[in-house]
């Protein structure tokens, strides 16, 4: 029955099943794949803005070699994967132990800490510029309590560090909701077996909960990594749009954003550094889920 | 993944006027220990929710007032809205909140229409080349924006579509993870109910929205709701593809308040809660679908 209801539904209407997935081809098509095309193609040209491109074979590639700017940027972007990612795989994991207990006015507290993951980027980053800075709230409670004022955004690194909070402050939120899916299917005899035997909420976390969420604990590492590495938002607002006076704290993707916009963009250099960043996230993607897969066997 | 609906219930009322608090397995939680986790369930609240209403005791304080004073003055001594005033005297603020809307509505349509027909194609529908089309789906769903985006401003450009708000919502207008999400639901469905529609004469686009398309509503309003979200929280895409600043999006106009008049705290102040106040309502009401999306979004993502 199934089978010839199949070949009758074919058909019925050969053309209605290109009708149905046509819109969602021709976007995707159009506005991912074939940019994804033409930024490996303008990678190998001189291609501007306002100019067509000749090819130019290795050249862009040769250039990022000797582009300081460029090692920056790839500096301050696998640092902040460095920064944010172990961050963003414990802080949200003992936030959901936190909210797992059904006490009363838990729900509150589970969508209270979720609005920073709803809130736009750009507000985000405005709230905390203005709270960082020199003469904000931050300072106000440092000063207050005798520690004195900090420069958090106009030091190098103490403005990279901020950028990676707001991050891991933003975040939260989403990764706690996933830990909470998964602490679900967390079996309850696990614990109470490891209760018995005498090991403490200590012990038990380690050798009960960690082990049981270690695939969630993967998905969380990847997806932090690859979003942390393309990190543009937080640092292009409490930085500024050039990274700081001398572009000091330029990530990737910003550099991206500078070289290849505007009516002079150099199209055919960015793609080089878009390319850049494609190889590293996938192959930040493939390195996760590897040592997932190794730790299995 | 409707583990992550169940995730976060209501507390049973039952339970609190029982008197001694059980966790859900029915077991005594000791005194000291909820009196902790009340503590840092308050700390946490303070460090998420707390920056956001220091931004609003901000945009409520009036010129007079000093805001850097040490200690901190929380609440604002004489509160008043005259720094929303001055924000739409400063950047046409109510016409970018305007494109924003329009732009996060053409997305909230084009995202519903697109992903679930093209989900259905990919779920229900026999044709040939129908596993090459989800892989189209999958591999797009791959690729970074942020490595892609210098060329779609050129495929912008060429079709001449840049400075645009039709621009800004082409690139995203149908989400590959949407098209794969929506797969996915009609793919849970029974195949029975469309086989017995079909015996009865349905045509597919009859079975497609009398009988699928009911039937995953509930996936239908997470696409809605992550659409519109992630649409009007956009950054990087409008900031390169929007150049004339009548057409600026919130989130750019925002940029722009801050790069211009960026010692003038009250001010920007107003702006950011200007924009972040819908999604907050639209959050409080619709919170479910916020935490079942999280759940499919990152098991596809």
């Amino acid at each position: 029955m199934a089978t010839s209801t199949v070949s009758r539904v074919r058909r019925q209407l050969p053309t209605s099943p290109w009708l149905f997935a046509v819109p969602g081809l021709v976007v995707t098509g159009v506005f991912i794949l074939y940019p994804f095309v033409s930024t490996v193609v303008n990678a190998f040209t001189d291609r501007r803005t306002l100019i067509p491109g000749r090819f130019v074979g290795l050249a862009n590639f040769r250039e990022l070699l000797h582009d300081d700017m460029f090692w920056i940027g790839l500096r301050n972007s696998a640092l902040y994967v460095l920064g944010v990612v172990p961050a963003l795989v414990l802080l949200p994991l003992l936030l959901a132990l936190l909210v797992q207990k059904n006490i009363p006015g838990i729900a509150f507290f589970r969508s209270a800490f979720y609005t920073p993951v709803v809130a736009s980027i750009v507000v985000v980053g405005l709230i905390w510029v203005w709270l960082l800075d020199e003469r904000g709230l931050v300072n106000s409670l440092l000063e207050t309590i005798g520690v004195g004022r900090v420069g958090f955004l106009s030091d190098q690194w103490l403005l990279l560090l901020s950028a990676m909070a707001v991050t891991v402050w933003k975040g939260l939120g989403y990764y706690m909701i996933i830990y909470l899916a998964a602490l679900a299917h967390v079996p309850r005899e696990l614990h109470e077996a490891a209760a018995v035997d005498g090991a403490g909420a200590v012990r038990r976390f380690l050798t009960v909960t960690v082990p049981a969420l270690r695939s969630t604990m993967v998905l969380v590492a990847a997806l932090s990594s690859v979003a942390a590495f393309k990190v543009f938002s937080e640092v292009y607002l409490m930085a500024g749009p050039t990274g700081g006076p001398a572009g000091e704290d330029t990530t990737l993707v910003m550099l991206v954003q500078r070289t290849g916009t505007g009516l002079t963009g150099r199209v055919g250099y960015a793609s080089a550094i878009s390319l850049v960043v494609f190889v590293v996230t996938v192959a930040l993607m493939l390195l996760v889920l590897r040592a997932d897969r190794r730790e299995d066997a | 993944m409707s583990v992550v609906e169940k995730a976060p219930p209501a507390p049973a009322p039952a339970v609190v006027h029982r008197g001694p608090v059980t966790d859900e397995h029915g077991r005594r939680i000791r005194v000291w220990e909820l009196v902790l986790r009340y503590v840092l369930l308050l700390f946490v609240l303070a460090l998420t929710v707390g920056p956001f209403l220091w931004q609003l005791s901000t945009s409520l304080k009036g010129p007079t007032e000093d805001i850097f004073s040490s200690p901190p003055s929380f609440l604002p001594a004489h509160p008043t809205l005259h720094n929303y005033a001055r924000v739409s005297d400063t950047i046409p603020v109510w016409d970018y909140a305007l494109n924003s809307l329009k732009v996060a509505t053409a997305n909230v349509v084009t995202n519903c229409v697109g992903s679930a027909l093209a989900g259905y194609a990919l779920a229900r529908l026999r044709y040939r080349g129908r596993r090459v089309a989800t892989l189209v789906f999958i591999l797009a769903m791959l690729v970074p924006a942020e490595s892609i985006i210098i060329a779609q401003f050129t495929t912008m450009r060429e079709l001449g579509l840049n400075n645009s708000l039709v621009g800004v919502v082409l690139p995203g207008s149908v989400g590959a993870m949407n098209v794969l999400l929506m797969r996915n639901a009609f793919l849970n469905l029974p195949f029975e109910i469309e086989e017995a529609a079909f015996v009865d004469g349905a045509n597919v686009w009859q079975r497609f929205a009398r009988i699928a398309l009911p039937s995953v509503k509930g996936t239908l309003a997470v696409v809605a709701i992550f659409a519109f979200m992630f649409s009007w929280d956009d950054f990087l895409w409008p900031l390169i593809v929007l150049s004339d600043p009548s057409k600026f999006t919130l989130t750019i106009g925002l940029n722009y308040l801050h790069g211009t008049f960026a010692n003038d705290e009250r001010l920007v102040a107003a702006g950011t809660v200007i924009a972040v106040a819908p999604l907050m309502v639209l959050f409080a009401c619709l919170q479910r679908y916020f935490f079942r999306g999280v759940g499919e979004g990152a098991v596809k993502g």
